[in-house]
């Protein structure tokens, strides 16, 4: 061994992709960008702002918009990936090889895959819950604020390490999930599968410690008169989810771990021989990745219900049966697994539990679709755009839903199996539930988050371009799934396929529009954020987010609300509730530390020493990780008041507003 | 159509005409067309639970949109039916929860029946909706082995093997039995039946009959490396006379597949053109399902046995000839490059010099030879 | 429908005292939540031992490599070194600290000796060739028991940093609520080591 390979492990000048062009070139305009920002931010005096007020910030409002701004910013990439797929596709016909390789496409779709799931929707959904869950009982903060921003920066490491992979070395080339033994190290030596393993890690034990974080939050932390059943219906299918969170991420941790030492250390869980059981893993990461499903959509149920309730102006029908809704999914999502491998041949016994217990899940799910059709009914609705978006969702959804149920059906599994069907399917869900959810609810909090409205023209632009896009690019994969066309293809023999690819990269086309006319959309929000300014409660909301100013300040509530009703704020205004004007105290809150960023740092420098076998330095960090959280205990102080007269100003501030009518009541 | 069409009409029409002519002219909507009886019983089942699920969706999505336009905020006429208190009523209740709940108990029964009939590992008891066969007939056995990235078909009875060429005859039950040698694929003929994971180590079996002639592909389903997407094979139903000419044709070949020549095919290949063998070894697939092809290799049924004996001692800790069978690299096409510097078993099947029709792959391919 | 719990005219809306959550009202609720997400990682190995326990490669099994009574002492050493922390806990309820802390220093060096065994152990089963690669029984072996032994280590450096906060700042509820977790902590790894003990050497050993 050189001592260079002793220093850098495999790292070496090759491991650039010196001879993929499209690398190259995407390197060059991420370094000249990132220069930019760096000066920017450096010539505007930035620097010391975003330390102190963001990245060392434990305020769960900061630390959910920082999640948001994560998951924006990889959504991007995983959007861009999702592109340059449809491109091959389009291209790859009458012998035609497109123009990416195996090596590189099949990185794309691997990508693709962890990217969507991990780095946008989890980022996504976990920072909605942080910054709306403590508003909506009440609370202050979270209850263990520190680690709130200790899991934001683990979150922010492992997409960190998944981003390095794309100039250092290469990504996993296996699929999302990174099946043995293909996985394993005789069979991907390089370092793709190791850039996987180490961002899930990393990110994981950010997941984790959020869920935990959350879960004692809700129990702990609601405001007086809270009882379960007067929770907001976000708040319960937050807390369901992340009960999910932690009741599975244990397990990808563990089975990745297994994945690990099988790369590592030479062990054989997952090998072909010496015993080893390929399958094992196969069950083990889906046993996580159903219920992750779960944890990806019930907080958007909960959005749907929130939104359909204040848009309808009426309360939600029938709320005790979407929470046991809620439960039931909970519980009923890990006996669901099996359906993701019925091709694997287990027994018809075994195949049709599987089926129908998943089938019956979609009872729960159908009852909830029509809760909110008959929370419409008998209300005045008001088609802002977190409504619209709601709608949309309630039709797309709808036929996801249904194309999921039938593959539910083992001997019709058996034909769409793998096959583009199954991905129109679950991108139906996903798109049409989480990413829809999603852009209802930024749609309905911006304003609480930033004391402004977000223009309506542009959500309009991008609402079509959104539901155009998304049949146009998703029809095309159902009907070649019923042609079967299969997944994860860099080229193809059939030249009438053809056609429907052009459509499907058309579609995708439209929703780039989408996504660009939302960015446009927050773009001329900002700017014309004097004209779009609003107060408290823009949209005549039901709960308790909305009864404090927006944005609202760091201790959230002067005092701390007193719950009658599930929707808290409705029943106050609707009881006259007067806000008060004097007899402000100072509030008890928890102080900003650097802490969490340091010690993730460290934990992805450990990850990236590990996957370039740099054992010095992996040993080295993991060190400063443990001496670190050692020096970290010793600091015993780790809060502060907000003095009374600090609380008076900021308070009367908003009175005089309030007096003064307003930018809008 | 247009007696007279202007230049840009024309330009319009050549554009607009493979758009809206293409999808519905050229393509082959095999799964739900397909010609062997399995996949026909499988798409029925895909129209019926689609109808049964639409009973419940087609009323919901209009719902939905009744619902949404009637009780807008702008529509005077629903103004006075406005009850912002009405949040619970049982019968709809009871009304929300049973309608989904009886579509699934239908579904559910449907389901376990169906499950259970088209069971890959069940023999046929039908040749088609009409003729009935006994389950006892002894089916023709085709081994399939998923190799780095082609297909190996053996026929035992018949005497011969092909590479990604499968031909049956028609109307006579066929019963698959699956393997891999390395990764997890999937076997997969539209045409014929569902698929079936091909795993190695292990064994699956799928019973299917041909009832049409018919030439179409089958493929991987299931992502097993850098060759994949050219891992597809010509499927053929024949007639009986068809069949018999095909089978002397390969006959004809004269190149028996013995387990060198096996272990040759294993080595990771591209687009591998089709091939026809003569057998010679009629314990080449039990070997192959327990990991040993190789001389010297030993039998995971071999292994499997000692382990139910409760092992064999401390003694054999040290004991590992024969064992190792994933080798570093396995995946590699050209392996003579990257194996430079790493240590290579020395019995590793990829560490000879390259399988020799690796030269005869394209440009294209001249990348994942180089990786 | 809007429920209600008290009449509307003395519905008070805010509290007008700032509600004391004590400091560290959530550790123990968010720590147990911690153990039980711990749990699920050993219930996996158990599983991964359970699957892949018999697969044995043609190798030695659980009969041939497993020496019982070097496993009982071990066992002996964990129990003992939780019983002792169970003494300093009593002696942290009393606050008296150089009890507490003598307690402490007890149960650090049984689960020094715990490690040490199984550290032996290990080695030896490695110099006999049964490493973790030898066979997919092995790998679960070391994988399930070596995972509890890490947490052990990590439990012990925690137990260390506890000392020398105790001696700085005495007992302090700051301290006493870290204390309780690494109890709950300590108390959990040997409810885990039981089911490795029966499952793992008993059944292996004795079936």
């Amino acid at each position: 061994m050189t001592t260079a390979q002793m220093i850098f492990g495999r790292l070496t000048w090759d491991s650039f992709p010196w001879h993929e062009p499209i690398v190259v070139a995407t390197f060059c305009a991420v370094v000249l960008g990132g220069a930019a920002l760096v000066a920017a931010l450096t010539y505007f005096k930035l620097w010391g702002y975003l330390w102190k007020e963001w990245f060392t910030s434990v305020d769960h409002k900061k630390i959910g918009i920082m999640y948001m701004v994560l998951g924006l910013i990889m959504f991007l990439r995983g959007f861009a990936d999702a592109v340059m797929m449809r491109l091959q596709q389009a291209m790859a016909f009458n012998g035609s090889e497109g123009y990416l390789n195996a090596h590189h496409y099949d990185q794309i779709f691997t990508a693709h895959g962890v990217i969507m799931i991990f780095f946008v929707a989890m980022p996504f959904i976990t920072g909605l819950m942080n910054y709306i869950v403590p508003l909506q009982i009440g609370a202050r903060d979270v209850s263990f604020p520190f680690l709130n921003n200790f899991s934001f920066w683990m979150t922010t490491g492992g997409a960190v390490l998944v981003m390095c992979s794309l100039f250092l070395g290469e990504f996993a080339q296996t699929g999302w999930l990174a099946y043995p033994p293909l996985s394993g190290i005789d069979y991907s030596p390089a370092t793709g599968v190791d850039y996987y393993i180490w961002a899930l890690q990393v990110a994981g034990v950010g997941t984790t410690l959020s869920g935990i974080n959350l879960i004692a939050t809700i129990v702990k932390m609601r405001a007086p008169g809270m009882s379960l059943m007067k929770m907001p219906v976000f708040t319960w299918t937050s807390l369901c989810a992340n009960v999910l969170i932690v009741a599975s991420f244990p397990i990808l941790t563990a089975t990745l771990v297994l994945l690990s030492l099988d790369r590592y250390a030479g062990t054989n869980f997952f090998t072909n021989d010496f015993g080893g059981n390929p399958m094992m893993y196969v069950n083990l990461i889906w046993i996580w990745g159903h219920p992750e499903v779960y944890i990806l959509i019930l907080p958007l149920f909960g959005v749907f219900s929130e939104v359909t309730s204040t848009f309808s102006g009426k309360r939600l029908f029938g709320y005790t049966s979407m929470v046991y809704a809620t439960c039931t999914i909970m519980v009923l999502s890990y006996l669901v697994w099996l359906h993701h491998f019925f091709t694997m041949g287990s027994g018809a016994s075994v195949n049709s539990f599987f089926g129908i217990t998943t089938m019956i899940i979609s009872i729960p799910t159908g009852a909830k679709l029509f809760n909110w059709l008959f929370t419409m009914y008998r209300g005045r609705v008001r088609f802002e755009l977190p409504m619209m978006w709601t709608v949309a969702f309630m039709l797309t959804f709808t036929v996801g839903g249904m194309t999921g149920v039938l593959l539910a059906v083992p001997p019709a599994d058996f034909v769409l199996h793998n096959s583009l069907f199954l991905i129109a399917h679950f991108h139906n869900v996903i798109i049409g539930g989480v990413l829809f959810g999603l852009f209802a609810a930024i749609n309905y909090w911006w304003p609480k988050a930033f004391g402004f409205k977000l223009n309506q023209f542009w959500g309009h632009v991008s609402f079509w371009c959104w539901n155009i896009g998304f049949w146009l690019a998703f029809t095309p994969l159902y009907i070649m799934g019923l042609m079967g066309v299969t997944r994860r293809m860099r080229v193809f023999d059939d030249p009438s396929l053809q056609i429907w690819f052009v459509i499907a990269a058309i579609g995708a086309a439209i929703v780039a529009a989408g996504i660009g006319a939302m960015l446009v959309q927050f773009a001329v929000s900002i700017w014309k954020r004097d004209e779009l300014k609003v107060e408290g409660d823009p949209w005549d909301g039901r709960t308790l987010e909305w009864a404090t100013s927006s944005p609202p300040p760091d201790y959230n509530f002067a005092f701390t609300p007193v719950v009658y009703d599930a929707d808290s704020w409705a029943d106050m205004k609707k009881n006259g509730y007067q806000r008060p004007l004097t007899g402000y105290q100072p509030i008890h809150m928890p102080s900003r530390t650097g802490s969490g960023v340091i010690l993730a740092a460290l934990a992805t420098l450990c990850g990236f020493a590990l996957i370039w076998y740099m054992w010095w330095l992996a040993g080295l960090s993991f060190l400063g990780i443990v001496g670190f959280a050692i020096f970290h205990s010793f600091n015993y102080k780790r809060d502060f008041y907000i003095p009374a007269d600090v609380v008076t100003r900021t308070e009367e501030a908003r009175t005089r507003i309030l007096a003064a009518g307003g930018p809008m009541a | 159509m247009i007696t007279a069409p202007s230049p840009k009409r024309i330009r319009l029409l050549r554009w607009s005409a493979p758009i809206l002519a293409a999808p519905l002219a050229g393509c082959n909507w095999v799964v739900m067309n397909p010609s062997g009886d399995i996949a026909v019983q499988q798409r029925d089942l895909i129209l019926i639970s689609t109808a049964l699920m639409l009973l419940i969706v087609i009323p919901v999505m209009a719902m939905v949109v009744w619902f949404a336009v009637r009780y807008r905020a702008t529509n005077e006429a629903t103004q006075k039916d406005y009850d912002p208190d009405w949040d619970h009523s049982t019968k709809l209740e009871l009304l929300i929860w049973s309608a989904p709940l009886l579509i699934i108990i239908a579904l559910g029964a449907l389901t376990w029946v169906s499950t259970h009939k088209l069971d890959p590992y069940r023999p046929l008891d039908r040749i088609d909706a009409t003729t009935a066969i006994d389950p006892q007939v002894k089916p023709l056995t085709v081994q399939v082995v998923a190799l780095d990235w082609k297909w190996l078909f053996i026929y035992p009875e018949l005497g011969i093997a092909t590479v990604n060429e499968l031909a049956l005859p028609t109307n006579v039950p066929v019963r698959f039995d699956i393997t891999a040698s390395t990764v997890m694929n999937s076997f997969y003929v539209p045409e014929l039946a569902g698929q079936i994971y091909a795993m190695p180590g292990m064994k699956t079996q799928l019973h299917a009959v041909a009832n049409k002639t018919a030439s179409g592909a089958g493929f991987s389903a299931n992502y097993s490396g850098a060759g994949f997407s050219h891992m597809r094979f010509g499927y053929k139903a024949l007639d009986q006379a068809g069949f018999d000419a095909w089978v002397a044709k390969v006959k004809g070949s004269r190149v028996m597949l013995d387990r060198n020549v096996y272990l040759g095919l294993a080595r990771p290949t591209e687009k591998a053109p089709v091939a026809y063998f003569t057998t010679a070894d009629p314990k080449l697939f039990d070997a192959v399902v327990n990991l040993c092809p190789k001389p010297g290799q030993r039998c995971m049924s071999e292994l499997m046995h000692i382990d139910q004996m409760g092992g064999a001692g401390k003694e054999a800790a040290h004991d590992i000839r024969g064992l190792q069978y994933d080798f570093p690299n396995s995946h590699v096409i050209d392996q003579t490059e990257r194996n430079e510097g790493k240590q290579t078993a020395p019995d590793a099947p990829g560490a000879d010099k390259a399988p020799a029709d690796h030269s005869s792959h394209s440009g294209a391919d001249a990348h994942a030879q180089h990786r | 429908m809007s429920s209600t719990t008290a009449p509307l005219e003395t519905r008070t809306y805010h509290l007008p005292e700032e509600p004391h959550l004590h400091e560290g009202h959530s550790t123990m609720l968010g720590f147990w939540m911690y153990l039980m997400s711990d749990c699920l990682i050993f219930a996996i190995l158990f599983a991964t031992y359970a699957v892949l326990g018999g697969n044995f490669a043609g190798g030695p099994g659980p009969k041939d490599l497993f020496d019982l009574n070097l496993i009982a002492l071990n066992t002996a050493m964990l129990l003992f070194s939780s019983i002792t922390y169970g003494f300093a806990m009593l002696a942290m309820e009393k606050n008296r600290v150089s009890a507490t802390q003598g307690w402490l220093f007890v149960t650090l060096l049984f689960g020094g000796a715990f490690l040490c065994i199984e550290l032996y152990e290990f080695a030896h089963l490695i110099h006999e060739g049964a490493g973790p690669w030898r066979s997919a029984f092995l790998s679960a072996f070391f994988t399930l028991v070596g995972t509890h032994g890490l947490h052990v280590t990590f439990g012990s450096i925690w137990l260390v940093t506890l000392m020398v906060q105790v001696a700085k700042k005495g007992l302090i509820p700051a301290n006493k609520r870290r204390l309780m977790c690494l109890s709950l902590f300590w108390h959990f790894l040997d409810v885990i080591w039981i089911g490795v003990f029966t499952f793992v050497y008993l059944m292996g050993v004795l079936r």
